[in-house]
């Protein structure tokens, strides 16, 4: 199901786009002017001549897209003028510098969401419900079975899991971009102040957040372990790419776990071939997806990623709003942060 | 209960063989003898018993939690498990807090489940719905699955056997023939199973030995030996049984450790003949009396699985068994013998049966024939005769051989006339295309890891007849744990024997072997997983066959 052709917001072969504000959201292609709602791959990519995003997350972005590219910052609620629209950034809870977009024009509201979760990260800004007269909604989690643990708790049991383990290396197995500083975000609050090793993927992150002041424990980068100096009782954070790669070579005896949304089914946590799985993700569970659409007063919803069909469908027959799922266009568009 | 839900977790998480037969081990010691009795059925498979559908919890999750059933399937679409994807949405179904409830496993499995069970519509709904509120997290899913009997742990029966050595200090053998036969959780039985040799009083009449196995021929470590010290016989393609006869009674096991005397009463009659405390392993076959050969495995089908047999069927497919072992004699275990004696007293024991009953039993109870052999020269054409008597290959046994537990390769070997040939076990299926479009026709076989788990091994296409098909086609769809797309997962139960050209290593494979041409030869239905090859076993073919290439 396509957007309306005449709508604020259509749907182009570059991706979501606003003629009102003659800008594109999270653009596939390269495209004269991009709103960015956070920097993962799938969502931010190469190549536009301008960029537009939340200030916090400029240094992800120049990291992942290149130190010149024509960046704006923007702060988080502040609302600008582009071409005949109003533009404002709120945030989405999803990774630093993670955001909703809202677009308003010719007096209607429309919200994209990005990728968006409820619950509590130490390392962004708490979501911050918005009121809009359409919503455009992911769903990559779009079924009740997902139903998130808060991720302290989580975080508990993945310590309990490194300590118990002290002659073996930990490898601990995460999104590059988001999981795995959360992760050390919740260790550091629940006390782990000694250092943690981390595949190049991950340490090419640390930077940005650190200077954005958040609080992590101290890292290395495995690369920079001489070779002699034993890995057993450390824990290693690396990108999922890396397991079952020649990067595992060094490891000896080691006890793996993969950390993501995922991991609540048994089969997936079977399939994938970790001894661990931990279920966390960066996005919302079924009932933060409800809460969102509910909170947000959508009258038309439309949905992304995922189970969009069934979401839609759910928000249909059983809520009783208009909703509709976007069409395969955004199906394969993920590439790095499925979780 | 808890208990018994961290093992299987503990299981699940744990990949190294000494860790997992710890765990059972540390299980079975600290759990009370009565618990330790079911976690041990529920372990080796022993207990499936259905005490609700899968379909009433469903309804009963889908009321309360007034879900859409659309819904319910899509969820079940991605979990591929419904006992899973209902305690997946148990938050959804807003119980009220409750107590945690804590009951030992044998409670559950004795009392409260079948309890369950007995009870009638809405009585029956409050009662899942409290327990629940009432179970921890992680009890519901076991609690799902032990209702429903779908309960399936991925460990091997023999890492079981090792862990109860480890506790009770008897050899695993001894435990493996303990189990033998079936196995009644309770205190009484778990006592009995772990007994001190000394003490053991006798296991019931009925008991089977474990069958002695043979892998697939190595032949550089036979041609090595001298073939003098080797018993060559006919491999039969029939299904491997152990006919006992203690205190007037007559027992018939097949391999699956299931009594088929129901769907042999010919032969029934005839043990008749047989001294008390006799146990003959052998082949059963379908053999008409005055036939050359046996009839092949299609008519042996048509016997097995049908109870109390007409008498059209008895005359159409009369059965024979055909000895080659003789393990018991007046009560007396000869496994320790070597087979050379076994092999004497099996001989005089057939001769030695009465004159008047010869004709009707030598036409029931049959002598495998031992095959002589001068030369290792002479075992290859002696194997391309076998299809010529009706046999599948040649078995080699060592004469200096005991009967063991097993399979412990060098003593026995099979020579199967195929040049490869594995039995594995039916783990995925796809819907063909054309002709053969939403039919599962394309087939992913596993075979065993050292791990006790199944591992893809090879896809195969061909070799079913239609009826086959269709009837396959019906059990996928019944049977399906798990979709990927267009393919879907189903329960580790179906075994086929597999016939292929040649084995290659491949690092493409996960079971790091490329197969060719790989095709369905038979559908065993005789077989059970457990008994399906294992992924050494087609490592010592791949060897085997470089061997015979240099």
């Amino acid at each position: 199901m396509p957007l309306p052709s005449d709508g604020l917001i259509q749907l182009t072969p570059e991706g979501l786009y606003c003629p009102a504000a003659e800008a594109w959201i999270d653009p596939w292609r390269p495209v004269p002017r991009a709103l960015i709602t956070h920097g993962h791959a799938d969502h931010a990519r190469p190549g536009c001549g301008a960029y537009w995003a939340v200030a916090a997350g400029e240094g992800v972005l120049r990291q992942r897209l290149g130190t010149d590219i024509a960046f704006t910052g923007v702060g988080y609620g502040q609302e600008r003028r582009l071409g005949a629209a109003l533009v404002s950034f709120h945030s989405a809870g999803h990774v630093l510098g993670s955001a909703q977009i809202r677009i308003t024009a010719g007096g209607e509201t429309w919200l994209i969401s990005g990728d968006y979760k409820r619950d509590a990260d130490p390392t962004c800004a708490p979501f911050e419900p918005v009121d809009t007269d359409v919503l455009i909604t992911e769903a990559t989690f779009g079924l009740p079975i997902y139903r998130w643990r808060p991720g302290r708790q989580v975080a508990a049991e993945i310590l309990a899991w490194w300590r118990q383990a002290p002659r073996r290396p930990s490898l601990l197995f995460a999104y590059a971009f988001g999981k795995a500083q959360r992760l050390l975000a919740e260790l550091a609050v629940l006390g782990v102040d000694e250092e943690v090793l981390l595949h190049g993927a991950v340490q090419a992150l640390m930077a940005p957040y650190r200077n954005q002041g958040v609080v992590l424990p101290p890292t290395r980068p495995l690369s920079e372990l001489p070779r002699s100096e034993s890995l057993a009782g450390r824990l290693v954070i690396a990108p999922p790419a890396a397991h079952r790669s020649p990067w595992m070579k060094r490891f000896v005896n080691p006890q793996t776990a993969f950390v993501s949304g995922w991991m609540a089914v048994r089969g997936a946590r079977r399939r994938r071939g970790f001894e661990r799985g931990f279920a966390l993700s960066d996005h919302a569970d079924w009932d933060g997806l409800l809460r969102t659409v509910r909170d947000s007063g959508a009258r038309q919803v439309y949905v992304t990623h995922g189970n969009s069909d069934g979401l839609a469908r759910y928000l249909r027959e059983e809520e009783g709003l208009a909703a509709e799922p976007l069409g395969p266009a955004f199906e394969g568009q993920r590439s790095e942060a499925g979780s | 209960m808890q208990a018994f839900a961290d093992l299987i977790t503990q299981l699940e998480r744990t990949a190294g063989t000494r860790a997992r037969v710890e765990a059972l081990a540390a299980h079975v010691q600290a759990a009370d003898a009565a618990d330790g009795a079911w976690a041990l059925a529920l372990l080796l498979g022993k207990r499936r018993r259905r005490l609700i559908t899968g379909r009433r919890l469903r309804q009963i999750c889908l009321e309360r939690s007034g879900l859409p059933e659309w819904l319910f399937d899509s969820c079940y679409a991605q979990v591929g498990d419904s006992a899973e994807t209902i305690a997946l949405l148990l938050p959804q179904l807003a119980l009220p807090p409750t107590p945690p409830l804590e009951l030992p496993l044998a409670d559950w499995m004795e009392t409260r489940l079948p309890a369950l069970a007995a009870l009638e519509a809405e009585a029956q709904a409050e009662a899942v719905l409290a327990i629940w509120a009432a179970l921890p997290e992680g009890q519901c899913f076991l609690f799902n699955k032990l209702l429903t009997g779908g309960f399936r742990v991925g460990v091997a029966a023999g890492l079981v056997t090792r862990a109860l050595a480890q506790v009770s200090g008897l050899e695993e053998a001894e435990l493996a023939h303990r189990l033998m036969g079936g196995f009644e959780p309770s205190s009484a039985a778990m006592q009995a199973l772990l007994a001190p040799l000394a003490a053991g009083a006798a296991g019931p009449i009925s008991r089977p030995y474990p069958f002695c196995l043979a892998s697939p021929l190595e032949a550089e470590r036979l041609t090595a030996t001298d073939p003098a010290g080797w018993q060559v016989e006919w491999k039969w393609d029939g299904i491997r049984t152990q006919l006992i006869r203690r205190s007037g009674q007559t027992f018939l096991w097949s391999r699956g450790e299931e009594l088929i005397n129901a769907s042999f009463p010919e032969l029934e009659v005839a043990a008749d003949e047989l001294p008390q405390g006799t146990v003959l392993d052998g082949e059963l076959t379908v053999w008409p009396a005055q036939a050359p050969q046996p009839a092949g495995f299609g008519p042996l089908q048509r016997r097995l699985g049908r109870q109390k047999p007409g008498a059209a069927l008895l005359r159409e497919c009369p059965a024979a068994f055909v000895a080659y072992d003789l393990l018991e004699m007046g009560g007396q275990d000869l496994r320790p013998e070597p087979l050379g004696r076994r092999r004497a007293a099996l001989e005089g024991l057939l001769q030695g049966l009465p004159e008047a009953a010869r004709t009707p039993v030598a036409g029931l109870l049959r002598l495998s024939p031992v095959l002589p052999l001068g030369h290792w020269d002479d075992l290859e054409p002696l194997r391309q005769r076998a299809r010529s008597v009706g046999a599948e290959g040649l078995m080699l046994k060592a004469l200096d051989s005991v009967y063991g537990v097993g399979r412990r390769r060098g003593a026995w070997w099979k020579h199967k006339l195929e040049p490869m040939e594995l039995d594995a076990v039916l783990l995925y299926a796809q819907a063909g295309s054309g002709r053969r479009a939403n039919l599962y026709t394309d087939y992913t076989f596993g075979l065993w890891d050292g791990e006790g788990r199944l591992v893809s091994f090879a896809k195969a296409y061909t070799g079913l007849d239609d009826s086959e098909i269709g009837e396959l086609d019906r059990w996928i769809r019944r049977h399906t744990t798990e979709r990927f797309g267009p393919v879907r997962a189903v329960e580790a139960l179906q075994v086929f024997t597999l016939g292929f050209e040649g084995l290659q290593r491949s690092t493409r494979h996960r079971s790091g072997l490329a197969v060719r041409f790989p095709r369905i030869l038979r559908w065993r239905r005789d077989r059970t997983p457990g008994s399906a090859d294992s992924l050494s076993s087609a490592l010592a073919l791949l060897e085997g066959s470089a061997a015979a290439q240099r």
